[in-house]
């Protein structure tokens, strides 16, 4: 049965690209790559059976196939939409596309607390992104937003309902991921909630991932809860031998100095993981001696993260120490001496959750 | 190479005429222009008794801002210290904890914030940046010193009074 696959001619934004049947036209954008590739916030590639919940993907199907060549009547998402042969699909070339998208940003910023400031998840965000791409300025929403109490799951993980947008994806980690799935989604509608069963903490050995695949900061991590903003952070890829056997062990450690302040996975363009990593290298692994860093990790230049990085940078030879015998210049004065920030004997990166009072009273 | 402004003219490198060896000519041209100026008006004014008008957007010294029941604004979010062309702002952040919160506006504060006013440049945009209404450029001068230790201004220095405490001496 060597028979050669069909392969459907998918047109996306006037850009033809040849798929297997069966792709979705989100899958089918990304293999053109660029800009015409759909925004998704609640789809994943690596956990099956996500997607179909956020509504960003939206695009509009101008023609349907080869065979029936009407236009689909209303805008599809796209993660969940398998293309037809001949299939003709407008995102960013259609206005109604984009003016959907503007309304399910709207709708998805409705209950989110827009407390970016106070996030940790501020610099990395999905929603942020969205929000700045295809957002309005301004919230039309004037009633009282969703509330919740923050929640801690295990001593590991915060769960900030308020800013949760409901896309499952760690429901799906944690069902793909590990042995036993704790949490889940309780409640319907406006009600509904990420929670776990009379707050059991959750403690698998892969669950830490669904900090990373929480497309907004209702899932962080408390080792680095409100220690330092992901923008002033290097991040370097790293890995080291995990010794689980279903853990890659290729991680990025988000550098200060020499604190891994934290660890997470390797996320690709999409800002989805490249592999899973498992709780041991994510959460205690917190000294640079523990890995092998690799180098400083490629990050886009439109990110806020690469700021103050700079690539590529040639240091000029500096001539005085020569001139001067070996002799430093004098100082006239060190920063170190005065400055409260950075002390040594506050290791910021070695406190257990966030930084109190308490930390700094010296 | 091709001149940057069309102002450039050569050099007249020519032998001094009778009258401009005489240099009598030249010498009250100048005297001309010396007394003109005692009689225009004086761009200098005796400071520190004369003192200059700012202009109303004038930048001086930073405050941190607290709100109406005196809670400090600052969230540690790191907007200014991301947005400072000049990196003078660092700080560290720290969590509200339970008891806290007649002290800081929200669950998370900068329980240390530090600007190194030897690299500052006033140029406000740490003010432009803040989410908070934390930060604020007032129209003091900033006071100079003789030694740069007292230029790194840290929490104290920069939080406004507790609104009804009365300020050390």
């Amino acid at each position: 049965m060597a028979e050669e696959k069909k392969l459907f001619k998918v047109k996306i934004d006037g850009i033809p690209v040849e798929v297997e049947p069966g792709t979705t036209i989100l899958n089918a954008a990304r293999q053109i790559g660029g800009d015409i590739v759909p925004p998704a916030m609640c789809y994943y590639s690596k956990l099956q059976g996500s997607g179909g919940k956020c509504r960003t993907c939206l695009v509009k199907v101008s023609k349907g196939s080869e065979a029936d060549p009407r236009p689909m009547p209303k805008l599809v998402a796209s993660c969940r939409t398998t293309v037809m042969d001949g299939m003709e699909v407008a995102n960013i070339t259609s206005p109604e596309v984009l003016e959907a998208r503007k309304g399910v940003v709207e709708f998805l910023l409705l209950n989110h607390p827009l407390d970016c400031p106070v996030c940790d998840q501020a610099g990395e965000c999905h929603l942020q992104d969205l929000g700045y791409e295809h957002g309005a300025d301004g919230t039309r929403y004037e009633f009282k937003r969703r509330e919740f109490e923050k929640i801690d799951i295990g001593d590991k993980i915060q769960l900030h309902m308020t800013r949760c947008i409901l896309c499952y994806r760690c429901v799906f980690t944690a069902d793909q991921l590990t042995e036993t799935r704790q949490h889940g989604i309780l409640g319907r509608g406006e009600a509904s909630e990420i929670s776990t069963y009379i707050h059991k903490s959750l403690d698998n050995e892969f669950i830490g991932n669904v900090i990373d695949v929480c497309p907004v900061g209702a899932l962080t991590d408390k080792t680095f809860r409100f220690k330092n903003r992901v923008w002033f952070l290097k991040p370097v890829d790293a890995h080291r031998d995990c010794e689980n056997p279903k853990c890659c062990g290729k991680t990025v450690l988000w550098l200060r100095g020499d604190e891994v302040f934290r660890v997470t996975a390797r996320k690709d363009k999409y800002g989805e993981v490249e592999a899973f990593i498992c709780d041991t290298c994510r959460f205690d692994k917190k000294e640079t001696k523990d890995w092998i860093v690799e180098g400083p990790r490629k990050v886009d230049r439109h990110s806020v993260i690469s700021q103050g990085q700079y690539v590529g940078v040639h240091k000029p030879k500096d001539a005085l120490p020569e001139v001067l015998d070996g002799r430093q210049p004098k100082l006239m004065m060190n920063i170190h001496n005065i400055s409260q920030v950075n002390r040594p004997e506050i290791d910021l990166s070695r406190i257990e959750g966030p930084a109190h009072s308490d930390d700094f009273k010296n | 190479m091709q001149a940057l402004t069309n102002r450039a003219k050569p050099v007249d490198r020519r032998p001094m005429t009778f009258t401009e060896k005489l240099y009598l000519p030249a010498i009250a041209k100048g005297m001309v222009i010396t007394f003109k100026h005692i009689f225009q008006k004086k761009e200098t004014i005796s400071y520190p008794e004369q003192k200059r008008k700012f202009s109303p957007v004038f930048r001086g010294l930073h405050v941190l801002n607290r709100d109406a029941e005196g809670r400090e604004n600052c969230t540690a979010c790191g907007l200014c210290a991301v947005s400072c062309p000049a990196e003078a702002i660092t700080m560290e952040g720290a969590e509200r904890k339970p008891g806290e919160e007649h002290l800081y506006r929200e669950e998370k504060y900068a329980a240390r914030y530090e600007i190194n006013m030897l690299r500052c440049i006033f140029c406000g945009f740490c003010e432009e940046a803040c989410p908070k209404d934390a930060i604020y450029l007032t129209e003091t001068f900033a006071p100079s010193n003789y030694n740069r230790e007292s230029f790194i201004y840290g929490k104290e220095d920069l939080l406004i009074p507790m609104p009804g405490e009365k300020k050390k001496a």
